[in-house]
């Protein structure tokens, strides 16, 4: 048994998503409340009861959460409650105290991995060690929350008033992430990745070794692009054009082949708008006007990375 | 090749801008029907993964509310307060600093760090502050390429430090599927063959990073210069 699992962490989101939906939904003077609220109540719904609803049910419900998104239905948020003279006034009251909740989240992530992942009472475990990392860092911010209430004296409803206002600032892009594996997941079961290989295979000259290494990286790379996730990329385009090429036709190294091929997935997904969770969900929470800020910002550094990836991987690849 | 339709969907719905959770459902939905799935089926795989990939959001949502009530009691403030008291602290310094630690944490398989959890509240808010201390106000440009620029140094530092020491997540996938197919490999090999692009990683990003500095620079010196004629 697993005391603190991902279920108890879902609920406490869910019951968040909830409140922020509540509130929208009994507030006369929000712009769109209506379309706001059934958003963040159906995403809530998912969080609260996702594994006892039918999959054909939450498909229809993430449609419906589509078609609310794609039809604007959702409001934008409010501006802060408090005005920069009070944020002022408050950080010159609180200082450094304030930097203690916020050092709380990553401390509890080292506490986590390190101690707490391994602490146990014969079969009750205090966290899931399936997914200590994410555990851990949940737990920080429950936390850091209720150190940060302490500590500012705020209201118990502020937290929420606040993550409300950021979730609204973040908006639908928020699902994205989670969307966009979704639809990864289809395309694996439809067997988009073979054909990919297959065509990454016949396109290029790869009897030439370095041909053969140019193909694998780039295709790692432009894989991940188009699924925004490396770890999909990896096995398709590993087994498509990397074993057969450079460790069967050239006799490369398959270590040295594979840590510098997922590398260059990575490459990938800095510059992809499909990453959601790297590159979009942050350019909406830093309150960027383009999207594709963050993948600009990017984008010379990962074409670096790639070129000297693949420079790396064809002098080591066949020497070692 | 039909299969692949659900890419040039994806494609052609990012370059026309639509709505991009439409495109992904667009996107879904062809690539299901060419493969011969039924529609419900299709929905049932959509929910299925859906709530299987709820981790991703989960650790975002939860951080909100903490995020949200810090900021409100002013520490984003404090955090342009403390930087500014450091002298030598410019922009894309504070992106190298912690672009470094960000890298090793990591790479001894802790996760310290994230958009929501250090970015937004601290990363970002001293990045500007140092740059403000220094050269005055910013224009808004600058300011968002400095911002753009911290969640780039998060994802360089989180991407390219994992791989190196210890065995996590992605080294072991990279064991599991090269020993599915006949190539048993040791994790450390693996780990090895990380460190120079880790290295390389961060060498690019001290160089984006100074260029962000004299960017700022310039960005500032062109914005005063109607109000100054010399």
């Amino acid at each position: 048994m697993k005391l603190l699992n991902l279920d108890v962490f879902y609920v406490i989101a869910g019951v968040f998503l909830l409140l922020v939906a509540g509130r929208l939904a009994l507030d006369a003077t929000q712009p769109k409340r209506g379309g706001s609220a059934l958003f963040w109540g159906l995403l809530a719904l998912t969080f609260l009861a996702g594994k006892l609803l039918p999959p054909v049910v939450v498909g229809y419900m993430v449609l419906a959460l589509v078609v609310l998104a794609a039809t604007k239905q959702l409001g934008a948020p409010r501006a802060g409650s408090a005005t920069a003279a009070e944020r002022i006034a408050s950080a010159a009251r609180l200082q450094n105290w304030l930097f203690l909740p916020a050092l709380l989240i990553p401390a509890t992530a080292v506490l986590g991995t390190l101690v707490l992942g391994k602490l146990h009472w014969g079969d009750c475990w205090l966290l899931d060690s399936a997914n200590v990392t994410v555990t851990s860092v949940c737990l920080g911010a429950v936390v850091a929350a209720g150190v940060g209430l302490r500590l500012t004296r705020a209201p118990a409803m502020t937290p929420v008033e606040e993550g409300s206002r950021l979730v609204q600032t973040i908006g639908w892009a928020i699902i994205l992430p989670q969307f966009l594996a979704a639809l990864g997941g289809i395309f694996a079961k439809a067997g988009v990745g073979p054909e990919i290989a297959d065509l990454v295979a016949h396109a290029l000259p790869t009897q030439f070794p370095f041909v053969a290494v140019l193909a694998y990286c780039a295709g790692m790379a432009v894989f991940t692009l188009c699924m925004g996730n490396a770890f999909a990329a990896f096995p398709v385009i590993t087994l498509g054009v990397g074993l057969p090429f450079i460790v069967t036709l050239h006799h490369g190294n398959p270590a040295i082949m594979a840590a510098i091929g997922m590398l260059s997935g990575y490459c990938g997904t800095l510059l992809t708008p499909m990453a959601a969770n790297f590159n979009v969900v942050p350019a909406m929470l830093l309150e960027l006007k383009d999207k594709n800020a963050v993948i600009k910002a990017q984008a010379p550094m990962a074409l670096g990375i790639l070129a000297a990836n693949i420079v790396l991987m064809y002098f080591c690849v066949y020497r070692f | 090749m039909i299969k692949l339709i659900g890419i040039l969907v994806v494609a052609a719905g990012f370059a026309f801008r639509f709505n991009t959770l439409l495109v992904v459902m667009a996107a879904g939905i062809t690539t299901g029907l060419v493969a011969g799935m039924p529609f419900n089926g299709i929905m049932a795989l959509f929910g299925k993964y859906f709530i299987e990939n709820r981790y991703i959001t989960l650790t975002v949502l939860l951080m909100l509310p903490v995020v949200g009530l810090l900021e409100r009691y002013g520490l984003r403030e404090q955090a342009e307060t403390l930087i500014k008291r450091a002298k030598s602290a410019t922009a894309g310094r504070v992106l190298i600093f912690y672009t470094a630690v960000r890298q090793v944490s990591i790479a001894f398989g802790i996760n310290i760090g994230g958009h929501a959890a250090m970015v937004r509240p601290l990363v970002s808010p001293m990045a500007e502050g140092a740059a403000h201390a220094r050269h005055g106000a910013l224009p808004e440009k600058t300011s968002e390429a400095i911002r753009a620029h911290a969640a780039a140094a998060e994802n360089i530092g989180n991407f390219f430090g994992e791989d190196t020491v210890f065995a996590v997540g992605a080294v072991l996938l990279i064991q599991g599927t090269l020993e599915a197919q006949g190539h048993p490999v040791s994790l450390w090999t693996l780990s090895f063959w990380g460190i120079p692009t880790a290295f390389v990683a961060f060498g690019l990003l001290v160089w984006r990073a100074r260029a962000l500095d004299r960017r700022v620079a310039r960005d500032v010196a062109a914005a005063s210069k109607p109000e100054k004629p010399q």
